[in-house]
C-alpha cells in the first residue's frame, strides 16, 4: 500500500518548511530511517527521515517550496504499484487541510503559498558589486578611512588598483560623481531605484509571527540598573592573560560572565525561572540560560544549559561552539528550545541600553548595553571615571512582579560587581 | 650667493669650528701633509699646525680609539675614516666605547667625537670599497648619524655634529666630493635630527638622503613631465630620525617610496617603511615603495655598478607603481 509522505514539524515553532534539497529521486529505494530530504524550518535546515520503506513513487514538491506541515511531500511504496487512489487523495487535498503546493494540486481553494518561478534574491536583484571570491573589499586604508569619513559604502566602489583594490582614486572619483554610491542616510540620491518585494525567509516568518504574538500577549514590564563593571572588567583581563599564558584557547568574554553570573542568579531566585502556562506557573529546576546570536537573516538563541554549574571557560567555549553552528544553521531543535532565562547583548555595538523583547515560554530576559566608561560620584561624593554597564530586564508581568525582578538584579549586581564569586 | 663644492664646504666647516673653539681638531690617515685622500683637509695643517692637524698610520682601531679617549676627557675630535669601508675595522671602538659611555658612566662621560669620511660607491671600485654602510651605524643606540646630500647641508650639518655632545657618524657620499652648490659667507648650522624638504609635490614622497637625493630629483623632474608631482624629503639625519617630516609629506600625498643606496635587507630604508607602514597606515593608499640597490656584492665591471645601483628609471617606476600609473 503506497503511504504518503506529508512536511513534518521539525522543529517546534514551525508552521511550514522549505524544500531544500530531495536526497531521493522517483525510482530510488527507500530504508525506514533514511534521510530523503533537508528542508529549511524556521530556526535551521534540518533533515527529514522517512518512516516507511520502500521505493520514492512520486515526488510532489520541488525545491524552493514552501510546504506547510501536514502538506504532502511524496509517495513511498512498492515499485510499479498504482498510485492513482493516493494522488487523488493529494488532489483533494489530502494529508492535511493546507492546499497541497504542488502542480498536480487542482483548483486549491486557496492559492498555493509557492512561487511557480524562482522567488528573486536579494543577492540577484540588488546591485551589487562583484566582490572577491573571499568576500573581501580590498581597499587601501586611505581610501576606507576617505570613504568612512564621507560617510560612503566602500563595498559600492569599483576598484581600478591591482587585483581590483579600492585606492584613493576611486573613492575621490566616487565622491565627485555624486551621491549614487552614497549611504542613502548621509546623502541624497538622485538615481531612482525601484522598491522590490523580499520574499520572507522562514526565520523571518517566524520571527514576525512569534514576536507580534509575544508582544500582544505579554505585558511586559522594565528594570535598569547600572552596574559598576570595573572589577568585572580587571577581572577578565588577568583571567584571560592566564589562559592566554597557559595556551588554553579560551577568551572569556564580557557577556559569558553575564550568563554565568544570571545562571547563578536564577538559581538563588528562581522566581524568575518561571514560564506562565495559563493557569499555572511552571518552576524550572534547572538554570538554562539563552543567549541571542545574531546570524543571517534573523536571530537564534541558543540555551546553555545548566550555566550555574558550568566554569567560564566551559560557557565560553560551548556558546562559541553553538554560536557558529547557529551561523551555519546547524543547530538541533534541543539546543535553542527550553531555556528558562535569556540574554540579549548588544554591547558590541556600543548601544547604551536598550530593551528587549521576551522570548517564551521564559518570563523574563536580560538587555545588555556597552561597557563603557563614564563619570561617576565615588564614595567620597568625589567626580571620579567609572567603569558602568547599563542593563534591562523585561519581565512578563503574568509570572513575575517589580520586587522580584529587582531581587534577581540586586544578586545580579552582586555577583558582576565581585566577579570572583563567579569562579568559587 | 657663491658657489663652492662639497669637499670645501667640509673643509670650512672643519676649520670654522676650529677656530671657534681650541678643542676640536682633525686626525686620520693622509689628513695633513696630503691634504686628505679626497681633499677635505687642503691648508688646514698650514693653518693649524701639526698638533691639531694629525696624520695617523693605517690602523682605523688604534687611531679611532684614540679620537674616543680624547673626546671622553674632553676634546672635540675629528676623526677622518679614508672610507668607511675601512671604518669597519674601527667598529669594536665606535660600537662598543663610544655609542656606550655615557649610558655606561650613568651620565658621567661622554663622547663628543665626529667620525667621518667616504661612504657609498665612488665608480670601478670593487665590492670591498663600494659599500653604504650607513645601517650599522643607524642600528646602534648611542651613536647619531648624519648624511648630507649638497655642500649648504654639508657645511652646516658637520658644524652642528662637532658641537654636538654626542659621537656622530658622519657619511659623506664618496661621489659628491666634487659637486658644487650655494653656499653663503655667513654662519650658520643645521639642527641635528630635522630632515629638508629638497622638493614640493602632492602626489607622491621620496623618502632618501645623500647621494639618491639627486637621483630623486632627477626622477622627480622625469615624472612631473608625466604629470606625476613627486616630493622629496631628505632626511639628512638618519638617526635620530625625523618623524614628524614623514608624517607632514606622508599625510599629504597617501603614497611613499623610499630610497637608499644601499642594500634593502635590515637597512634603513626598511626602518623607515616599518615606521610609515605603522605610524601612518591610514594615510596610505598604495604598501610602502622602495628601491635599493641590488642584494649582491657591487660587481667591479664598470657597466655593471649602475645597474645595481638604484638609478632614476627604477625610481620612476617605483613611484609610478606607487601612484597605480601603469
Amino acid at each position: 500500500m503506497a503511504e504518503l509522505i506529508t512536511m513534518l514539524a521539525l522543529s517546534p515553532t514551525m508552521d511550514e518548511g522549505t524544500l531544500v534539497e530531495w536526497l531521493k529521486n522517483e525510482g530510488d529505494s527507500v530504508e525506514e530511517g533514511e534521510i530523503i530530504a533537508e528542508i529549511e524550518t524556521d530556526k535551521a535546515t534540518m533533515e527529514m527521515e522517512s518512516f516507511h520503506e520502500g521505493t520514492v513513487l512520486k515526488l510532489l514538491a520541488q525545491k524552493g517550496d514552501a510546504i506547510p506541515v501536514g502538506a504532502p511531500l511524496a509517495i513511498i511504496g512498492e515499485a510499479g504499484e498504482d498510485i492513482s487512489d493516493v494522488m487523488a487523495e493529494v488532489e483533494n487535498g489530502g494529508g492535511s487541510s493546507a492546499p497541497a503546493p504542488t502542480n498536480g494540486a487542482s483548483e486549491p481553494a486557496t492559492p498555493a503559498p509557492v512561487q511557480a518561478a524562482p522567488a528573486p534574491t536579494p543577492e540577484a536583484a540588488a546591485p551589487s558589486k562583484p566582490k572577491r571570491a573571499d568576500g573581501r573589499v580590498v581597499a587601501s586604508p586611505v581610501a576606507k578611512r576617505i570613504a568612512s569619513d564621507n560617510g560612503l559604502d566602500i563595498a559600492q566602489i569599483d576598484g581600478s588598483g591591482p587585483g581590483g583594490r579600492i585606492i584613493k582614486r576611486d573613492v575621490e572619483e566616487a565622491l565627485k560623481s555624486g551621491g549614487a554610491v552614497a549611504r542613502p542616510a548621509f546623502t541624497q540620491s538622485f538615481e531612482s531605484v525601484a522598491d522590490q518585494e523580499i520574499p520572507l525567509s522562514q526565520m523571518r516568518k517566524t520571527i514576525a509571527k512569534r514576536l507580534t504574538q509575544v508582544w500582544n500577549s505579554t505585558p511586559h514590564f522594565y528594570l535598569t540598573a547600572n552596574f559598576d563593571m570595573g572589577k568585572a572588567m580587571s577581572f577578565r583581563k588577568q583571567l584571560n592573560e592566564q589562559l592566554a599564558e597557559a595556551e588554553a584557547g579560551v577568551k572569556v568574554s564580557v557577556n559569558d560572565m553575564i550568563v554565568k553570573a544570571s545562571a547563578m542568579a536564577m538559581t538563588r531566585y528562581p522566581k524568575i525561572n518561571v514560564s506562565f502556562q495559563g493557569d499555572h506557573l511552571l518552576q524550572h529546576g534547572e538554570s538554562h540560560v539563552g543567549v541571542a546570536v545574531a546570524i543571517d537573516g534573523g536571530l537564534i538563541t541558543p540555551i546553555v544549559r545548566n550555566a550555574d554549574r558550568k566554569t567560564l571557560s566551559q560557557i565560553s567555549t560551548e556558546i562559541r561552539e553553538l554560536a557558529g553552528r547557529a551561523r551555519d544553521k546547524k543547530l538541533k531543535p534541543e539546543e535553542y528550545t527550553g531555556g528558562g532565562f535569556s540574554i540579549s547583548n548588544l554591547g558590541m555595538f556600543g548601544i547604551d541600553h536598550f530593551s528587549a523583547i521576551i522570548n517564551p515560554p521564559e518570563a523574563a530576559i536580560l538587555a545588555c548595553g556597552a561597557v563603557q566608561k563614564e563619570p561617576v560620584v565615588d564614595e567620597n561624593g568625589e567626580l571620579a571615571v567609572g567603569t558602568r554597564m547599563k542593563v534591562t530586564l523585561s519581565c512578563d508581568h503574568r509570572a513575575v512582579d517589580g520586587a522580584v525582578g529587582a531581587e534577581f538584579l540586586i544578586e545580579l549586581r552582586r555577583l558582576l560587581e565581585n566577579p570572583f564569586l563567579l569562579v568559587v | 650667493m657663491r658657489k663652492i663644492l662639497f669637499r670645501d664646504a667640509l673643509n670650512e666647516a672643519m676649520s670654522e669650528e676650529m677656530e671657534r673653539d681650541p678643542d676640536v681638531f682633525l686626525m686620520g690617515e693622509e689628513v695633513a701633509e696630503y691634504n686628505g685622500a679626497y681633499k677635505c683637509s687642503v691648508g688646514m695643517l698650514d693653518r693649524f699646525g701639526p698638533k691639531r692637524v694629525i696624520d695617523t698610520p693605517i690602523a682605523e682601531l688604534g687611531f679611532a680609539g684614540i679620537g674616543i679617549g680624547a673626546a671622553m676627557v674632553g676634546m672635540k675630535p675629528i676623526v677622518e675614516m679614508m672610507t668607511f669601508n675601512f671604518a669597519i675595522l674601527a667598529l669594536d671602538q665606535v660600537m662598543n666605547t663610544a655609542a656606550k659611555m655615557r649610558y655606561m658612566s650613568g651620565g658621567q662621560l661622554s663622547c663628543p667625537v665626529v667620525i667621518r669620511g667616504a661612504g657609498g660607491a665612488g665608480g670601478h671600485l670593487g665590492a670591498q670599497h663600494s659599500q653604504s654602510l650607513e645601517a650599522q651605524y643607524v642600528h646602534c643606540p648611542g651613536l647619531k648619524v648624519m648624511m648630507p646630500a649638497t655642500p649648504y647641508d654639508a657645511k652646516g650639518m658637520l658644524k652642528t655634529a662637532i658641537r654636538d655632545p654626542d659621537p656622530v657618524i658622519f657619511i659623506e657620499s664618496e661621489i659628491l666630493y666634487g659637486s658644487e652648490g650655494e653656499v653663503p659667507e655667513e654662519e650658520y648650522t643645521i639642527p641635528m635630527g630635522v630632515a629638508d624638504v629638497k622638493r614640493e609635490g602632492a602626489d607622491c614622497t621620496i623618502i632618501t638622503w645623500s647621494r639618491m637625493v639627486h637621483f630623486s630629483l632627477d626622477a622627480a623632474a622625469e615624472l612631473a613631465e608625466q604629470g606625476i608631482d613627486v616630493e622629496v624629503v631628505d632626511l639628512r639625519t638618519l638617526r635620530p630620525l625625523d618623524k614628524e617630516a614623514i608624517r607632514k609629506s606622508v599625510k599629504k600625498t597617501n603614497r611613499v617610496v623610499v630610497v637608499e643606496e644601499g642594500w634593502y635587507w635590515a637597512s634603513v630604508g626598511s626602518t623607515v617603511a616599518d615606521f610609515i607602514s605603522r605610524d601612518l597606515f591610514d594615510h596610505l593608499d598604495a604598501p610602502v615603495g622602495r628601491v635599493h640597490q641590488r642584494d649582491i656584492p657591487m660587481p667591479y665591471a664598470y657597466n655593471l655598478e649602475p645597474l645595481s645601483l638604484p638609478n632614476k628609471d627604477n625610481i620612476v617606476e617605483a613611484v609610478k607603481r606607487a601612484c597605480y600609473v601603469d
